[in-house]
């Protein structure tokens, strides 16, 4: 479980999350929609500490992340992350890129590691491009290996931090599909994103995000049907 | 216009000669390049750590060898360190000059090739639980390595050129020291020295190509 | 805080040398620019293949120390009975070291130019002349130019080789000193400090111009 208390967070002068209250159960999807500087890819990155927050509290499993004495690269393990940028390590091929992690940071021995990397890889469809370098790689299947990468840690949680702005409009579909999968195998999963057809359709609930405010947050059918602030309502009158 | 007879057997005689002077050659520009490069790390370190002290030895250290001649920092080593008493051998000045140029240059390569590697690269790598040091050495160490290794293999060329100013402190040893000295002795300039010029030329391009050649093995992405 | 026997007419002694380093290093550059330009163009318009023989010896200048270089060119024109002193042997061989550089640079700029560019200016009517004159030296200079400065800075430097065939410029000045005075640390600071003096304006320049005139602002 992901517990948010009141969390705070100002770059300089600009408050991008001005207390934010939210709860993730176990094997939920929620999905994130908002304005660009609505602060919903802050708290992404503050919920997996690698940034650090003004105030507040962030729980996972009970593990406040902020706190002194938390190991966040072993908690980080619990939490994986795939960002816009898909972020490639372009020195190793696609099956090293998933590996690292496994062997070095879980200390998995070289063959498992393999065969982890080998199954997550051809889970998200990737299984014919082992040995290819990154930069062979279109952008989608760049990102298809960067969920490989973080499922590969075999992560309670994941966070995707819109996944799909990068994207060429005919390469989002592929990478959409396997976070569909993901969402039917009971990932837990918080999606930053301005797929709304993907938030309508795969949701627990939606949260609607605004100027470092959660505005709402509801199941989709009454987030979409029903939208309770003006905010919400303008926003998904211009996006539809 | 030209009455004079080339004498090429002479120099040919020789060959033996120079082709150990130039392993005396190699010798010095792989020493200074392995020198360099250690005290490049540190200055590079130095300048990163944040602290003003260090960070200003760093900087000096790189302009001063980036803005004066190197036979100057040469003539540093043999007659400057002679104020503090220490009195170096032609060998030793011509290795300390040569790897003090080479670091400084080095260093600032280092630096451009850190700050080409994009943060999201740590980033990515912190975020699949690596502390800091192992995000280093196994992200972005490989990726700047490919980066600064072309202009590291020029500064090796650099290297070896620049042994031939050791003959100025007195260096006999060397291609450029051992020509001087044959011809010295026969007075035959311009035999000897084309001789050594085309062997600095054939090391260089030995030097270029092997590098290419590594380049090809060692990054393949 | 240094206790010298260093005289004004010492130091006046150490401007004379910088003079002369100025002076080489003045000659070498105007005459290895022009060769430069000369050359570069024709390495670009004669293609990789046919500027062979040109590419292959700018190279060997490249490729041998200078000091070598100095020393050939000395010997050289004392076999070929061309009369001439250190200063113009010194300077014709730094002038060639500078034009194997240059032209790379020139090469280079001329090659930044895009050739959409180009095909706009000769679909207006421009004779290649023109084109040359009007839209790519203008262009070709801005991307070069930094590396031009970087190449000053570099024979600056190099020019202290010419010591080696007895001219005195400021490190032979300083090193002449050094012997009579025995004060090395003191004497060769000086000199140091000249280099930096004289180079670090340029450099800054260069650092200058380059955010300045970056190709894409």
């Amino acid at each position: 479980m992901i517990e948010i208390h009141d969390v705070r967070k100002s770059f300089g002068p600009l408050e991008v999350l001005k207390g934010i209250d939210l709860t993730v159960n176990k094997g939920e999807v929620l999905t994130v929609i908002g304005g660009s500087g609505s602060g919903k890819s802050t708290l992404l990155t503050c919920i997996n500490g690698l940034e650090p927050i003004d105030s507040g509290r962030i729980l996972i499993d009970g593990t406040e992340v902020h706190a002194k004495s938390t190991d966040l690269n072993k908690l980080r393990r619990k939490v994986g992350i795939v960002f816009q940028q898909w972020n490639a390590f372009p020195h190793l091929t696609v099956l090293e890129n998933v590996m690292l992690a496994p062997r070095k940071v879980l200390g998995i021995p070289k063959a498992d590691a393999r065969a982890i990397a080998v199954k997550q890889l051809s889970h998200v469809g990737l299984g014919e491009k082992l040995d290819v370098y990154p930069s062979r790689l279109s952008g989608g299947q760049q990102q298809r290996m960067a969920i490989a990468r973080a499922l590969a840690m075999s992560p309670d949680y994941m966070l995707f931090d819109e996944v799909t702005s990068a994207l060429d409009p005919q390469l989002v579909g592929e990478v959409l599909d396997t976070l569909r999968m993901l969402a039917r195998e009971g990932m837990t999963m918080i999606c930053v994103t301005h797929e709304m057809k993907f938030a309508r359709e795969v949701s627990d609930r939606v949260a609607f995000f605004h100027q470092g405010v959660m505005m709402e947050i509801a199941p989709p059918a009454e987030f979409f049907g029903n939208p309770q602030t003006p905010e919400l309502q303008k926003f998904l009158s211009a996006t539809h | 216009m030209f009455n004079y007879t080339f004498r090429w057997n002479q120099a040919f005689n020789a060959l033996p000669r120079l082709l150990e002077g130039a392993l005396v050659t190699l010798e010095i520009a792989l020493l200074s390049m392995l020198i360099g490069i250690v005290i490049a790390i540190l200055l590079t370190g130095f300048r990163l750590s944040g602290n003003a002290l260090l960070s200003a030895i760093a900087r000096t250290w790189v302009e001063v060898a980036r803005n004066t001649p190197a036979l100057f920092q040469i003539y540093m080593a043999h007659f400057g360190l002679g104020a503090f008493g220490i009195h170096l051998s032609p060998y030793t000045s011509l290795l300390a000059g040569i790897a003090f140029n080479n670091a400084g240059y080095l260093a600032e390569n280092f630096r451009g090739a850190l700050k080409a590697i994009p943060d999201t690269q740590t980033r990515s790598a912190r975020s699949l639980g690596m502390p800091a040091i192992q995000a280093f050495r196994l992200i972005v160490m490989p990726q700047m390595l490919r980066i600064a290794f072309l202009p590291a293999t020029n500064q090796m060329v650099w290297a070896i050129l620049m042994t031939s100013l050791g003959v100025t402190v007195g260096m006999n040893t060397d291609l450029a020291g051992i020509t001087q000295e044959l011809n010295a002795r026969s007075f035959r300039t311009f035999e000897f020295f084309a001789m050594a010029a085309v062997i600095y030329y054939l090391i260089a391009k030995a030097v270029t190509l092997a590098a290419r050649a590594l380049a090809w093995r060692m990054f393949r992405y | 805080m240094f206790d010298t026997a260093l005289t004004w007419n010492d130091m006046a002694f150490l401007a004379q040398g910088a003079w002369m380093t100025l002076m080489v290093t003045a000659v070498a550059v105007v005459a290895g620019t022009v060769m430069g330009i000369v050359f570069g163009v024709l390495r670009y318009q004669a293609g990789p293949y046919w500027s062979l023989p040109l590419t292959f010896v700018l190279d060997i200048f490249r490729s041998v120390p200078l000091l070598i270089q100095l020393v050939l060119g000395n010997a050289f024109q004392s076999i070929a009975r061309l009369g001439w002193d250190p200063f113009t042997t010194s300077c014709v061989i730094l002038s060639l070291y500078t034009a194997a550089y240059c032209t790379e640079i020139v090469r280079g700029g001329i090659e930044a130019v895009p050739p959409t560019t180009r095909r706009a200016a000769r679909s207006l009517g421009m004779t290649w002349r023109q084109d040359m004159m009007h839209i790519v030296a203008p262009l070709a200079t801005r991307v070069s130019l930094p590396a031009w400065i970087g190449l000053t800075l570099g024979v600056l430097k190099d020019s202290s080789l010419v010591l080696w065939l007895g001219l005195i410029e400021l490190l032979r000045a300083s090193q002449i000193l050094v012997t009579r005075l025995q004060e090395p640390l003191f004497i060769l600071l000086i000199c140091g400090a000249i280099y930096f003096l004289i180079s670090f304006p340029i450099a800054r320049l260069g650092g200058y111009l380059e955010k300045r005139w970056s190709p894409n602002d």
